[in-house]
């Protein structure tokens, strides 16, 4: 064997730094962005507790997932986006449509399973989608929508146009494989996608403490060089905060990026979990301290921006847009039996 | 109007359940939101959270009640300015008219009595006319694979192809050769091996309405990616109502190639073949293989496009046509024959082939179908030949339960009863993994022999 002295392995060659970004401090609303965002957020609260209670009537079945004190997110990342960006998520799904500005009668009448759903009936709490609204689903499997949104990013840079897919996952989909196959790719391929990881502390009923090894999941794309900020998801301020610098991120060129947004929902996992894996009072703290409703709602009366009256003509309206919904849900036929056979091919 | 409170359902098969406790006492003031009762489901006990705000007027089950039926109201609930007299007029609930204690919710009746709709049948147009006196091409499928793509991505800019080695590598096994140098690293996309990552990302892409060419570098890897095909690509049309769908083609080699043993040598045609939502191609011939994959790029939908590594080399007849498209879902007649009919696909028509020559020295004209498309699948074709024959064999390279001749079988017995002289016979590979032993490999996999000997069975020579 050869003596002369072995060159030492060559150090891997990197495709340059990781890039280190800053969170932003949360944006100061002004009066009308933060009556939207209080308008915005109660419908989703009231809508939720409407479908919690048609689901309670036995007039949706199957699984049920609420979205209820995660509000702030999908709220505050909408109000970042432009015409033609995308949105694509799991089965808590509710209240992105919502965001999208997809009609509550069509969410209401697919969670009922009648025909004047945005799926026909055919789809589900699970499973709806608007074309029209850029809503991509809807997805029920835990990380599936992962792959699919970074498609969706990929599909944007291929047509070389400025749109975003904005792609949520919770901390549970973010131990899923195709999660980290997704962030190789899109961090190759520079795809504009920002990957929100709703961080709300619990997958079904496994808290991330004893699912995951790396517990900062804004940090969980570090291999792919992507970068990753924490957010405080229950404030809407700070969330558009983050969605501005995302959406600037992605529209400049850079790749995909991770938003953690830490937030919790209220109700169990879905509406048959009796949520015994944490305490009463962890529930009450999130409530009466961080809801992000009701943190809005503070600062209108702080700021005198909403009179009680006011805030009572906002609930009205959204409690009678609800109640419209719910209505049309209950009494909207059930799809024609012709229904069955069609939309399988095109 | 005070408001009944009414048993929840609190799980999808839950439909009566205990009342355990009450949280709140009649005269207590709830708030939305209040835990008022505590429920034993099916599943576990659950809080029960008041809706409505106002006073407990009356509590209607006690604690303890077992078995109270979904929508049994349990107490009732007054409004601001209502009393304890006002409770004999909450004869419904106010607002949500639910139905009757047991009955099952959906506010109409489901529709049993009603005459389910029959599955609709689709029709298929008949191949194209190859004009007369139209050169003939000797192509190797390889080739033709490659045409077909490249012809497509002329034709259509949303086309674009994406895989593992596709592009500076030319294609594992050089169906891709050439098109990174026509259409650049933008449309013909080397990925990283990620067989589930980039099927989404595919399905994806296809959903905003582009239309990828996803080559899997044989379909054993794509075992990784099959909930994406399953449970994405297939089924996003019903899902969304027909809003959107995938038009996607899953394309690469399947099925044994030669002594690369079990997990890389299966025939995937009878798995995809089991769902709705996808088509599944499966050619033989290069001038099949070139207008079915062209077609296959076209079509609105997720396309299984089933290819076969030793078939890559042989070469066929190929018409010299600007367009030469084929319909998915029609079988073609390789030989037409009176005494038996053999249907196979893909590889397995090598069988078929090499049997039916065979066949004739011994006198037994035999009819081959080359069924081309396992789904939507052409039993038309395959019936009108058996009424004729009275005999069929079916040959394929997949494992033998719940094989697609399994279904055809099932298929003609059920359509064409009457018309057989035999039972169906149907030759698949052995219900073993594949061996890596040449010996054992061979005896894996269908042969010529065993066609022979189940023709002679059914026309009992």
């Amino acid at each position: 064997m050869a003596t002369a002295a072995r060159k030492a392995p060559a150090k891997s060659k990197s495709n340059g730094k990781s890039p280190n970004l800053t969170p932003p401090k949360p944006l100061d609303f002004t009066k009308e962005q933060d009556l939207a965002a209080y308008r915005q957020m109660l419908l989703m609260r009231r809508f939720e507790e409407k479908a919690g209670q048609l689901y309670g009537m036995g007039f949706i079945g199957g699984f049920c997932h609420l979205y209820i004190g995660q509000e702030a997110v999908v709220t505050g990342l909408k109000m970042s986006l432009i015409d033609g960006d995308q949105m694509i998520t799991a089965y808590r799904d509710h209240a992105h449509m919502l965001a999208m500005d997809m009609s509550p009668r069509g969410v209401m009448a697919e969670l009922t399973g009648r025909r004047g759903g945005y799926s026909k009936g055919k789809g589900g709490s699970m499973h709806m989608f608007s074309k029209e609204k850029n809503f991509y689903g809807g997805h029920g499997i835990v990380g599936a929508q992962v792959s699919l949104g970074t498609g969706l990013a990929f599909a944007n840079r291929y047509r070389g146009n400025k749109n975003v897919s904005v792609t949520y996952f919770g901390d549970g989909a973010a131990n899923q494989g195709q999660v980290y196959e997704s962030f190789n790719m899109a961090a190759l391929w520079k795809l504009p996608v920002i990957y929100v990881i709703e961080n709300n502390r619990y997958a079904m009923g496994t808290s991330v403490t004893r699912s995951s090894a790396e517990t900062d999941f804004s940090q969980r794309g570090l291999s792919f060089r992507i970068p990753g900020i924490q957010v405080d998801g229950m404030d809407v301020r700070a969330v558009k905060a983050a969605g501005d610098l995302a959406t600037e991120w992605c529209r400049s060129g850079n790749g995909p990026i991770i938003l953690e947004m830490q937030t919790y929902r209220y109700r169990g996992h879905s509406m048959s979990d009796p949520a015994k894996y944490r305490t009463k009072e962890e529930v009450q703290k999130m409530r009466s301290e961080h809801d992000p409703i009701e943190q809005v709602k503070a600062r209108l009366a702080a700021k005198k921006w909403a009179s009680e009256d006011d805030l009572k003509a906002i609930d009205k309206e959204v409690r009678d847009i609800v109640a419209d919904a719910a209505d049309f849900a209950q009494t909207d036929p059930e799809p024609d039996v012709s229904e069955l056979w069609t939309d399988i091919l095109v | 109007m005070p408001i009944e409170i009414l048993m929840p359902a609190l799980s999808p098969t839950m439909e009566e359940g205990n009342l355990s406790k009450w949280l709140k006492n009649e005269g207590d003031k709830v708030a939305p939101g209040d835990v008022i009762a505590e429920i034993e489901t099916d599943k576990a006990t659950m809080e029960v959270e008041a809706v409505d705000e106002g006073t407990l007027g009356k509590i209607l089950i006690a604690a303890g009640s077992e078995g109270v039926k979904v929508n049994t109201p349990i107490a009732v609930l007054l409004q601001e300015g209502e009393s304890a007299g006002d409770i004999g007029k909450a004869a419904a609930p106010a607002k949500t008219e639910a139905p009757a204690a047991a009955e099952p919710a959906p506010a109409e009746k489901p529709a049993a009595a009603a005459p389910v709709a029959a599955a609709p049948k689709s029709e298929v147009a008949a191949d194209p006319d190859v004009p007369a006196g139209t050169e003939m091409v000797s192509t190797t499928v390889r080739e033709a694979l490659r045409d077909a793509m490249a012809e497509e991505m002329r034709r259509d800019a949303d086309v674009f192809v994406m895989g593992e080695e596709v592009a500076e590598y030319q294609g594992a096994y050089k169906i891709t050769q050439g098109l990174l140098q026509e259409f650049g690293p933008q449309r013909v996309v080397d990925t990283p091996i990620t067989e589930h990552g980039f099927a989404g990302v595919g399905v994806g892409a296809a959903m905003t309405g582009l239309k990828p060419i996803v080559e899997f570098m044989t379909f054993n890897f794509a075992m990784q990616a099959i909930d994406q095909i399953v449970n994405s690509a297939a089924k996003t049309l019903y899902m969304s109502g027909g809003q959107m769908g995938a038009p996607i083609v899953f394309r690469g080699p399947n099925g044994a190639a030669a002594r690369v043993a079990a997990q890389h040598s299966q025939d995937y045609g009878a798995w995809y073949s089991h769902i709705p939502g996808l088509k599944v191609v499966q050619p033989y011939s290069a001038a099949d293989a070139k207008g079915l994959l062209k077609a296959a790029i076209r079509d609105p939908n997720p396309v299984i496009f089933l290819e076969n590594e030793i078939l890559y080399g042989h070469s066929f007849d190929v018409p010299k046509l600007d367009d030469f498209v084929l319909p998915i879902g029609k079988a073609r007649i390789h030989k037409a024959g009176k005494d038996v009919t053999i249907v196979s696909w893909g590889i397995g028509m090598t069988y078929a082939v090499k049997a039916e020559a065979e066949l004739a020295k011994l006198g037994i004209d035999a009819e081959i179908i080359d069924l081309r498309t396992i789904r939507p699948m052409d039993l038309d074709t395959i019936i009108a030949s058996v009424k004729k024959t009275n005999r069929l064999v079916t040959v394929e390279e997949g494992f033998p339960q719940s094989s697609v001749g399994d279904f055809i079988a099932n298929q003609v017995s059920r359509q064409a009863f009457d018309y057989l002289d035999a039972p169906v016979i149907t030759i698949a590979g052995k219900d073993v993994p594949m061996p890596y032993a040449a010996n054992l490999e061979k005896l894996a996999l269908p042969n010529v022999a065993e066609v022979i000997e189940a023709v002679k069975a059914v026309t009992y020579r």
